[in-house]
């Protein structure tokens, strides 16, 4: 485990240096570049100019008042989604007669488009912001559902034989037998479904809510604003890869150590 | 103390694979009456039912016909070894005895790691071990459950033979100071003689009981005295008929599923 982790560390940050810093600055020259051939600052903006813009509703802190709403509406969504998908998932994995009669549900709610629920949900419950929550859940919990129920039909038979046996009580079965094989199934679905989540919440704020980073993308698509679509959308980009490589991963990390251990 | 009776049991597997159409009885008709504190081994050649019949002992076998009767109005706590480790790969060594205990174990599940040789692995993770040491760790583990019952299905396979000698005469120690009813299932004659108190042959194709003897004969034994020598002698010749021991099956029978996850507790 010592070895292991040793032979890591000195390995991850030249590989940072050496590959991501450098492809992640040839992108911006790339962009330099062609924005500069197109010669036409409205239509396709310079970094320079996309980070001014942002610069700009960052002081007046409508940028961080959108990131602020769009990430909460995220947020709640996201919560609703896991408990759901992740108890309709289990449900179907451990239930043989509950996956044969609701499964084929599952299937067609994955398969719904996202435009049709969150238009569907706006008419049925106004365009209000439980309408916007319970839309983003629809869309998300069914990819959630998925990827849990996998992983609670691989559930190790044996090792539940064995504390069946020897009368180990549900919870601590539950806690440190079922729980710690769920864990991976757990993240890839919220790795898979904050990326899912937070799109979907643009398109639900674009078509009908007053605020957040969505409504501010369709004030800006009515004046053409390309600047300001790209800044808004750079700060969001720049927040969600902060969340998976500074909260998702460490925890995947952590809960895979036995793994490689 | 505990002891159980089995009824007529007898247990059919459906038809598997695409060849065959029959069903297949692996235990037919079994009655036998296990006075509290014996200790049982169960022999016989593969595929003949012995590990089903420990299943059907331990109440994970449900598709079986007759009745498994205690001699007390209780469930038994039961400790068991299975043929494979059955270990939670995410769990140190310590942490999977203390998961099937009480609280305040974890001094016993250390001494009892000590008795099987494990002294100092306490905090691996089982893949840190070799296939040998998780099945020590399984032995521990089933003691540990202080059992009235003590279920072991080839407990010391695999071991080397004075490290398995040591091991018999812990296993005899405990049962004499603990006296936990025991049921073992062992492909190895020598073993069942010098250990228990009664031995029990499967037939192979009939399912049926072929023999049963008792073995009155103090502890420690050893197979060149004459009584157990006769006893090693007449099982060796039942085994006459019994097909060619094969090495590498005997899960098939029970649990099919359950193969490939113990392949991959041993290996990972």
């Amino acid at each position: 485990m010592k070895a292991a982790a040793a032979l890591e560390v000195p390995r991850r940050r030249p590989d940072w240096l050496r590959f991501k810093l450098p492809s992640f600055i040839a992108l911006l020259v790339l962009w330099q570049v062609s924005a500069m051939l197109i010669a036409d600052p409205a239509l396709f903006p310079t970094p320079l100019a996309t980070l001014e813009t942002g610069y700009l509703h960052l002081m007046t802190g409508e940028l961080l008042f959108s990131l602020a709403v769009t990430l909460a509406r995220v947020a709640v969504a996201f919560f609703f989604a896991m408990a759901l998908g992740s108890a309709i998932g289990i449900a179907l994995g451990r239930s043989q007669p509950m996956d044969a009669i609701f499964g084929g549900w599952l299937s067609i709610a994955l398969n719904m488009p996202a435009l049709v629920t969150i238009v569907l949900c706006y008419v049925w419950f106004g365009l209000s912001e439980t309408a916007a929550i319970v839309a983003v859940t629809i869309n998300k919990a069914p990819t959630v559902a998925a990827i849990m129920r996998e992983g609670a039909r691989a559930l190790d038979r044996q090792l539940l034989e064995a504390t069946q046996v020897f009368g180990v009580s549900r919870w601590k079965v539950l806690r440190h037998v079922v729980l710690p094989q769920l864990a991976p199934s757990f993240i890839a679905s919220a790795r898979a479904g904050l990326a899912l989540t937070w799109k979907i919440v643009l398109v639900v704020e674009l078509l009908g809510r007053p605020n957040g980073i969505g409504f501010q993308i369709r004030t800006f698509f009515n004046y053409f604003d390309i600047a300001g679509i790209l800044a808004y959308s750079l700060a969001f980009i720049a927040i969600v890869l902060a969340i998976e490589n500074f909260i998702v991963q460490p925890v995947e990390r952590r809960t895979g150590r036995w793994r490689t251990a | 103390m505990i002891g159980l009776t089995l009824e007529g049991i007898t247990r059919r597997f459906p038809a598997e694979g695409p060849g065959e159409t029959t069903e297949k009885t692996v235990l037919q008709d079994i009655s036998l009456a296990i006075e509290p504190g014996a200790f049982v081994t169960v022999v016989g050649p593969s595929g003949v039912g012995k590990t089903t019949l420990l299943r059907i002992i331990a109440g994970l076998d449900h598709g079986f016909q007759g009745r498994v009767a205690w001699s007390e109005n209780r469930q038994p706590k039961i400790g068991m070894v299975f043929q494979e480790p059955r270990l939670a790969p995410w769990l140190s060594v310590i942490d999977n005895l203390l998961l099937i205990a009480a609280p305040g174990a974890r001094a016993e599940a250390l001494d009892l790691l000590d008795l099987v040789e494990l002294a100092g692995s306490e905090n691996a993770l089982p893949r840190q071990l070799s296939g040998g040491m998780q099945r020590r760790a399984a032995l521990a583990r089933a003691l540990l459950a202080k059992p009235d019952l003590l279920l072991l299905d080839e407990p010391l396979i695999s071991l080397d033979s004075t490290r398995a000698e040591r091991l018999r005469s812990h296993l005899v120690g405990y049962w004499q100071a603990r006296k936990p009813t025991i049921v073992m299932v062992t492909h190895d004659f020598v073993e069942a003689v010098e250990l228990s108190s009664r031995v029990i042959a499967l037939a192979p194709e009939s399912g049926r009981i072929a023999l049963d003897r008792t073995i009155p004969l103090p502890h420690p034994r050893r197979v060149t005295d004459p009584a157990e020598a006769a006893l090693l002698d007449e099982l060796r010749d039942l085994a006459r008929d019994w097909p060619a021991p094969s090495h590498t099956t005997e899960e098939g029978e029970a649990a099919p599923r359950a193969s490939n996850a113990a392949m991959r507790l041993l290996t990972i």
